[in-house]
């Protein structure tokens, strides 16, 4: 196997076909990069669901003297024996691992320390404008409709607030973006795998002259096929080095904002960006290859 | 060397067999001359040899092996004993003389010390020395024929085929390609040649198989090329 030989047909075949060349390194390079923001979303949004199914909690909020809701109004403030009641029957429960009374002094005190980097909203409250609550931890996060239901609109119950609905949401928008990238990015790669096989095959017909001569001369097979193939792994190489950097990029801009904005303590390690960008590279060194097989069992008789 | 037996071909959207039960025998070293009109099985012969084609009945040997029996990863060993000389030349236009030739031997991997030496070799043999940097554009028809012929000869192949080598080309030009053609032949290989040109065939006096409509019709040694009976 002579090297340079090959790599000098490489070089003449994609410098021949060097607009159609471009082309294919542009679809690859976006298709690569949508699919690789999909599969950054999708680990990010994993690693945030088991960061939070930690810490998912409800909180049953206790009507108090200043209690503004209608339930409260009608029955007046939670009783001690209503909030024995609530407690002995939330610790009842299968899906209940754990039951913690927070009081108002205990829960204002959370409240200065959780916001205090903002000093106006801190200094706006004060102790007694958070009721005392239930903060009650699940074996299973999934499972809250049942206790949901269990305390609702009992005798002293003011509110429930539920973290998993905030962050259903939340999850949902990322899970809908992430489909959204990984469907463009299917799309994209079955364009692309269809450029491909029209370069190879113009890559082909353009050097037809040349391996009729080879066939004839008892050039292998392999041979033959060879630098088409590299031609469209190279393409395919390149791209995904592109792709790379736009995988980065989201990293960057997009993940990383979220993080900020969302003030979530999940940061994705540049292992899981390099893994993702390295397997997009090989996505695309592996569909161009195969296209450009493909195309040449049909296009370039051996 | 190459060995047919009662081979018939027939092409998938014809009726009429190219070849019909041909059987014919040509031994090492040989020289031979394939006669007879256009569409007689020449080229089919050609092809069926290389296994460009199969034969519908029948077997073909060349260099002691059975084509059918020859798996298709191995054609291309086959071809690199069987040497090509077309009509048309099929040179390749960007590459020079030395170039041209090498290219037969750099797509079959042979190192470039080795190419270095055989290259100059041959080219000297079809009578192109001091020809070696120029490209085929600035060469005759008949030149341009030998470095097609230095191409097929630069691997040493046990057969060369050659389809109509002289149909380009002025008579007087074309004496010369026999002549490097008989050299060849003197070195051992055996020739396998198509043609048209009663005139060469005359005057060689070689082996003449004629076809005709895909039928061996005359097998004669030391032959011409129209009827001799």
């Amino acid at each position: 196997m002579r090297a340079q030989f090959v790599l000098s047909e490489i070089w003449i075949g994609l410098r021949r076909n060097l607009t159609m060349t471009i082309a294919v390194i542009i679809t690859v390079a976006i298709s690569l990069a949508l699919f690789g923001a999909g599969m950054l979303i999708n680990q990010q949004v994993s690693e945030m669901r088991g960061f939070w199914n930690d810490r998912l909690s409800i909180t049953v909020y206790l009507c108090t003297d200043t209690s503004q809701s209608n339930h409260c109004v009608e029955n007046g403030p939670a009783t001690d024996e209503d909030r024995a009641a609530i407690q002995a029957d939330l610790e009842g429960m299968t899906q209940v691992s754990e039951v913690t009374y927070v009081t108002q002094a205990e829960a204002w005190k959370d409240f200065q320390e959780r916001f205090s980097n903002q000093d106006a909203l801190v200094e706006a409250a004060q102790e007694g404008d958070i009721p005392d609550n239930f903060r009650v931890k699940l074996a299973d996060p999934e499972q809250y409709d049942a206790v949901q239901s269990a305390v609702e609109n009992r005798a002293g119950v003011d509110s429930i607030s539920n973290d998993q609905d905030v962050l259903d949401q939340f999850f949902a928008l990322l899970d809908g973006l992430k489909w959204a990238a990984l469907t463009v990015a299917l799309v994209q790669l079955a364009a692309a795998a269809l450029l491909i096989g029209n370069t190879i095959r113009l890559s082909a017909y353009s050097r037809r002259r040349e391996t009729g001569i080879m066939r004839l001369v008892g050039a292998s097979n392999f041979y033959i096929q060879l630098p088409f193939l590299l031609e469209g792994a190279i393409s395919g190489l390149i791209g995904g080095i592109f792709a790379g950097g736009f995988i980065f990029a989201t990293k960057f801009f997009l993940l990383d904002k979220i993080q900020t904005w969302f003030r979530f303590d999940v940061e994705l390690s540049m292992g899981a960006v390099f893994y993702v960008i390295g397997m997009s590279i090989i996505l695309g060194v592996l569909l161009c290859t195969i296209a450009s097989f493909l195309t040449l069992r049909r296009y370039l008789r051996v | 060397m190459i060995h047919f037996d009662n081979v018939t071909k027939v092409y998938p959207t014809q009726k009429r067999p190219a070849l019909d039960g041909v059987s014919i025998d040509v031994d090492k070293g040989e020289f031979v001359f394939l006669v007879g009109p256009s569409g007689s099985g020449k080229s089919t012969f050609l092809r069926l040899v290389l296994k460009e084609e199969k034969p519908t009945k029948g077997r073909v040997h060349v260099a002691g092996k059975d084509l059918a029996r020859l798996s298709n990863w191995k054609v291309p060993h086959l071809r690199r004993r069987i040497g090509c000389v077309f009509q048309d030349f099929r040179l390749l236009p960007n590459k020079n003389v030395f170039e041209n030739v090498a290219f037969a031997l750099e797509v079959i991997g042979k190192p470039r010390r080795f190419i270095r030496k055989v290259v100059p070799e041959v080219v000297e043999l079809v009578g192109l020395e001091g020809k070696s940097t120029r490209m085929p554009d600035e060469l005759s028809g008949g030149e341009q024929q030998r470095v097609a012929i230095a191409r097929a000869f630069v691997n040493r192949p046990q057969i060369l085929l050659a389809d109509e080598p002289t149909g380009n080309i002025d008579p007087a030009t074309s004496i010369g390609i026999m002549k490097v053609l008989d050299r060849i032949n003197r070195t051992g290989t055996t020739v396998v040649m198509a043609t048209h040109d009663a005139a060469i065939v005359d005057s060689m006096r070689k082996r003449v198989i004629e076809l005709e409509d895909g039928e061996v019709v005359r097998d004669q040694s030391r032959g011409v090329y129209g009827q001799a009976y």
